[in-house]
């Protein structure tokens, strides 16, 4: 199941962060910050999977935006590749063209999308159509 | 005056604004403070838009908890704005912890039964992200009827929240599994999603579940059939393959319902081999669908073919130019490598090229499949490519590779001489690195191989003269120059070049690494030892030697000068022994490489307590009722058998002076107890000087992840075997053992009766 869904720009700042397993507020940060760091030092060459403490972090980079999905051992992590893409694309379509100000400002509204798509940490839906109804 | 209050645009706008991080936290503060009043106040009208405010603050991470209660309030009211801002602050603010999340359950069971599909929605997505258990058991019946609803949005959303409560609640389970198989009939494919997840979940919890499941295997199968041979279906296709989730999940089911059993397996196979074959593989996405696919041909019972079909899949993973899909390759190749040995070797070039990835996820896992893949007939080129690696890796990468390469040559190695040139090289390159063992292992094998010592000693004092840094490396070079100095300065070894070594400058080595600060006190130890060594190698004059060994007299390391203080006294008064004593040592026994493993899995081998020391005295009474409990002897004084202290695994120090005793008869281990993973084993030794005392050591050992604490062993055994055991009964001896564990305190009593024979004759 999915840990955690998190969206980071370049210089560490949180535009998105969502929990399914609680995680103290204090962590929070100090995580966040972590799996920022080990992401940034890796080049485009590498591989997009990190092994962090005890989840697996898969991570996709758009522009200055990186969107980073932790999960534990039992998902496939090509599969949560494909969802990460998916939410990108899904995003594109509800806000024409999303940049990362759409999602700062409008950022009850990309929760609500996210919701619809990840329930407590599993895939419900991921059909474009349908989420954005 | 009243402030108009932000709204969440110009909040976000201003914190941007903000230069630096104590400019950020002003404005934050400034706008909390505007919460908190306007809170107060109960102001209704822009209660949500505070509450989104905070919620944005939170994120950033900032301490937001004064909101929880007017989530509660914004949930409880009728406008739809409210309700959505009210439920997404309460998932990201409210959590089991809190006491107020008990007040949701009421607004939430109201809101479930409402029938507005949106606020239904929003009220499960709530529910499954933070319900605790209680919230679940009473809201059971609730989801339950949201699950035969007629509306998909409502269906797929309840079915996830029945995960999560069944994750919270297990005895819900009972409750969720009758609508299962009907919502299996589903077309929709989000229903399906949810359902599968449910089943998966169901499946995993219990076995009664698992069984159950199995009759819907055909079902399954025929869903991902036609999901493969629709074509192209445009609302679910991810770059051409149609919902590759769902394709995903249903694989991971089959996975789960095939293991171990052999009809659903063969009902699965043809499906398998078919979405092998057809699944595009040039995105992505397809990729996804076939990794999936051979996870559960392997952990399924499939046929042969299958297997292989699966192998090859792999191997062409690992040709792949996309760094995700070797890495992922590389995973389940490890995995393989215990079932399918051979079919993996046929890969092994590629996967040592793989150690060459700058990648530091891939590096690791070529590493751990190179260190499987080693066998006998592939050691050498393996171990080639092995030390190469160790050169070039990244630090932390050094030390699991140090001892795979030293377990690996170990198990496998061809030649005695090989495995010494093979662990004298990791020491060279990554001494820092190895475990503390391996000087152990290494004299040992050293002192086994009787046609190497000449060359050993050569090639360490070649290795220590160039650099003392390494400490292992430094231990080892020493303790062989001790023992085999003699050999070094006859000069002539048929193996490597001859070297004219003088006395002085083998002194002037040890010398300087006693004086170095770079090496540590067991180095100097060794250092020390082997100088005294050399007095009886060496044919010269033995004044440097007691010169050093009396100026380290009066050094401040207790260890060292206790030991140069008795070679001093060797050198003085007892000149006449010190040939004899410091003879070469025999060759130590020690136990095999399963000692070592134990000793590595073992988190902790705690030190015994020594039970109460004088025998002649009346015990405290807790012995004492050790003593009631056994028969024949009754308040009477106990005698505790020796006790010694020793860490797990039997490796002798090997700095003692050569009165090792000759392996004793071995009388077999006896493990008397175990629970939750801690562990207790009796050995039984003879000392060779009284064969008739019998020495007992007791090792406790925990495996599990826990930490022991407070742990104390009390031992008594019956009086007719205080000293003696004239009659050569059969030994008793009664446990009694008190410890924390996981938090709890364990008290355990219990009789060892089946003390081996040998231990008692």
């Amino acid at each position: 199941m999915i840990k955690f869904f998190l969206m980071v720009n370049k210089q560490g700042q949180t535009r998105l962060s969502k929990y399914y397993e609680h995680v103290d507020i204090n962590k929070r940060t100090l995580l966040e910050t972590e799996v920022i760091k080990s992401c940034l030092s890796r080049s485009n060459e590498q591989c997009s999977f990190i092994e962090y403490k005890d989840f697996k972090l898969i991570y996709r980079q758009y522009a200055a935006l990186f969107i980073v999905v932790g999960v534990n051992d039992t998902e496939n992590e090509m599969a949560i590749y494909e969802f990460i893409h998916n939410f990108v694309e899904v995003l594109d379509e509800y806000f024409s063209r999303v940049s990362e100000l759409d999602i700062m400002f409008n950022l009850d509204k990309v929760h609500i999308i996210l919701d619809e798509m990840v329930l407590n940490g599993c895939i419900v839906e991921t059909n474009r159509a349908r989420i954005l109804a | 005056m009243v402030v108009p209050s932000l709204k969440l645009q110009d909040l976000i706008e201003e914190i941007r604004g903000a230069k630096t991080q104590a400019q950020e936290r002003e404005v934050i503060q400034k706008e909390c403070a505007h919460i908190r009043a306007s809170f107060r106040d109960g102001d209704p009208v822009h209660r949500h838009r505070q509450l989104a405010k905070l919620l944005y603050v939170h994120m950033l991470g900032y301490p937001a908890h004064f909101g929880q209660m007017e989530c509660l309030k914004l949930i409880a009211s009728s406008r739809f704005t409210d309700k959505r801002v009210g439920y997404l602050g309460a998932m990201l603010l409210l959590d089991e912890r809190h006491d107020a999340h008990l007040l949701i359950t009421n607004s939430i069971k109201n809101d479930l039964s409402q029938g507005i599909q949106p606020v239904q929605g929003l009220a499960l997505c709530t529910l499954s992200t933070m319900g605790s258990a209680e919230m679940c058991r009473d809201l059971a019946p609730e989801v339950e009827k949201l699950l035969l609803q007629p509306s998909p949005y409502v269906r797929k959303k309840a079915i996830l929240t029945a995960v999560h409560m069944i994750r919270k609640v297990p005895e819900l389970s009972s409750v969720f599994l009758p609508p299962c198989a009907q919502l299996l009939h589903e077309r929709h494919h989000g229903i399906l999603l949810g359902t599968i997840t449910l089943i998966t979940e169901l499946c995993e919890r219990s076995p009664a579940a698992l069984r159950h499941f199995r009759k819907v295997v055909p079902q399954l199968v025929h869903i991902l059939r036609t999901l493969v041979t629709m074509g192209y279906s445009t609302e679910h296709s991810i770059s051409g393959v149609s919902d590759p989730f769902l394709q995903v999940q249903i694989l991971r089911l089959l996975r789960i319902l095939g293991r171990n059993h052999e009809e659903s397996s063969e009902t699965m196979n043809d499906l398998l081999a078919q979405v092998a074959t057809n699944t595009d593989t040039s995105r992505n996405a397809g990729n996804a669908v076939l990794f999936e696919t051979v996870l559960t041909i392997m952990d399924i019972r499939s046929a042969a073919g299958l297997r292989v079909l699966a192998v090859n899949i792999l191997g062409r993973f690992l040709l792949n130019s996309d760094r995700n899909i070797r890495y992922v390759a590389l995973t389940s190749l490890l995995r393989l490598v215990q079932s399918d040995h051979s079919a993996v070797q046929r890969h092994r070039p590629t996967v040592v090229e793989c150690l060459r990835e700058t990648d530091a996820s891939l590096s690791r896992r070529a590493l751990e499949l190179s260190l499987a893949l080693v066998n006998s007939s592939n050691v050498r080129a393996m171990m080639q490519e092995l030390q190469a690696f160790l050169e070039s890796c990244p630090p932390d990468l050094r030390a699991d590779c140090a001892s795979g390469i030293l377990l690996a040559a170990e198990r496998f190695a061809p030649t005695k001489r090989w495995h010494i040139d093979t662990i004298l090289h990791v020491l060279t390159t990554a001494g820092t690195h190895v475990r503390d063992d391996a000087v152990a292992n290494l004299t040992q094998l050293i002192g086994g191989a009787q046609e190497l010592h000449a060359y050993s000693v050569r090639r360490l004092y070649n290795a220590l003269a160039e650099d003392i840094s390494q400490q292992p490396l430094v231990q080892v070079a020493a303790w062989c120059i001790g023992e085999y100095g003699d050999l070094l300065l006859a000069g002539n070894c048929e193996e490597i070049e001859p070297l004219q070594v003088d006395e002085e400058e083998v002194l002037a080595l040890l010398e300087k690494v006693l004086q170095s600060h770079m090496s540590l006190p067991a180095t100097r130890g060794y250092a020390l030892t082997a100088l005294m060594k050399l007095s009886t190698r060496l044919c010269g004059d033995n004044n440097r030697i007691r010169q050093v060994v009396s100026i380290y007299g009066s050094c401040l390391d207790v260890e060292l000068q206790q030991r140069a203080v008795e070679y001093d006294t060797l050198f003085r008064k007892y000149d006449h022994m010190r040939a004899a004593i410091l003879e070469k040592m025999p060759l130590v026994e020690r136990d095999g490489p399963q000692a070592d493993e134990e000793a590595k899995e073992s988190k902790e081998a705690a030190q015994l307590s020594e039970a109460a020391p004088v025998p002649t005295e009346p015990q405290a009474s807790q012995l004492l009722d050790l003593l009631d409990l056994l028969d024949g002897a009754s308040g009477d004084v106990q005698h505790p058998p020796h006790l010694d202290p020793s860490p797990g695994g039997a490796l002798v120090h090997l700095l003692d002076l050569p009165c090792v005793p000759p392996p004793p008869a071995p009388i077999p281990d006896l493990k008397v107890f175990e629970r939750e993973g801690v562990q207790l084993n009796l050995s039984f030794i003879r000392p060779p000087e009284n064969p008739a005392l019998l020495l007992i050591t007791i090792t406790a050992t925990n495996f599990s992840e826990g930490d022991v604490t407070h742990f104390i062993c009390q031992a008594a055994v019956p009086k007719l075997f205080r000293i003696l055991n004239p009659n050569k009964a059969p030994l008793r001896l009664k446990l009694r053992l008190t410890y924390d564990h996981f938090h709890q305190s364990v008290q355990e009593i219990f009789e060892v009766n089946n003390l081996p024979v040998e231990s008692w004759q």
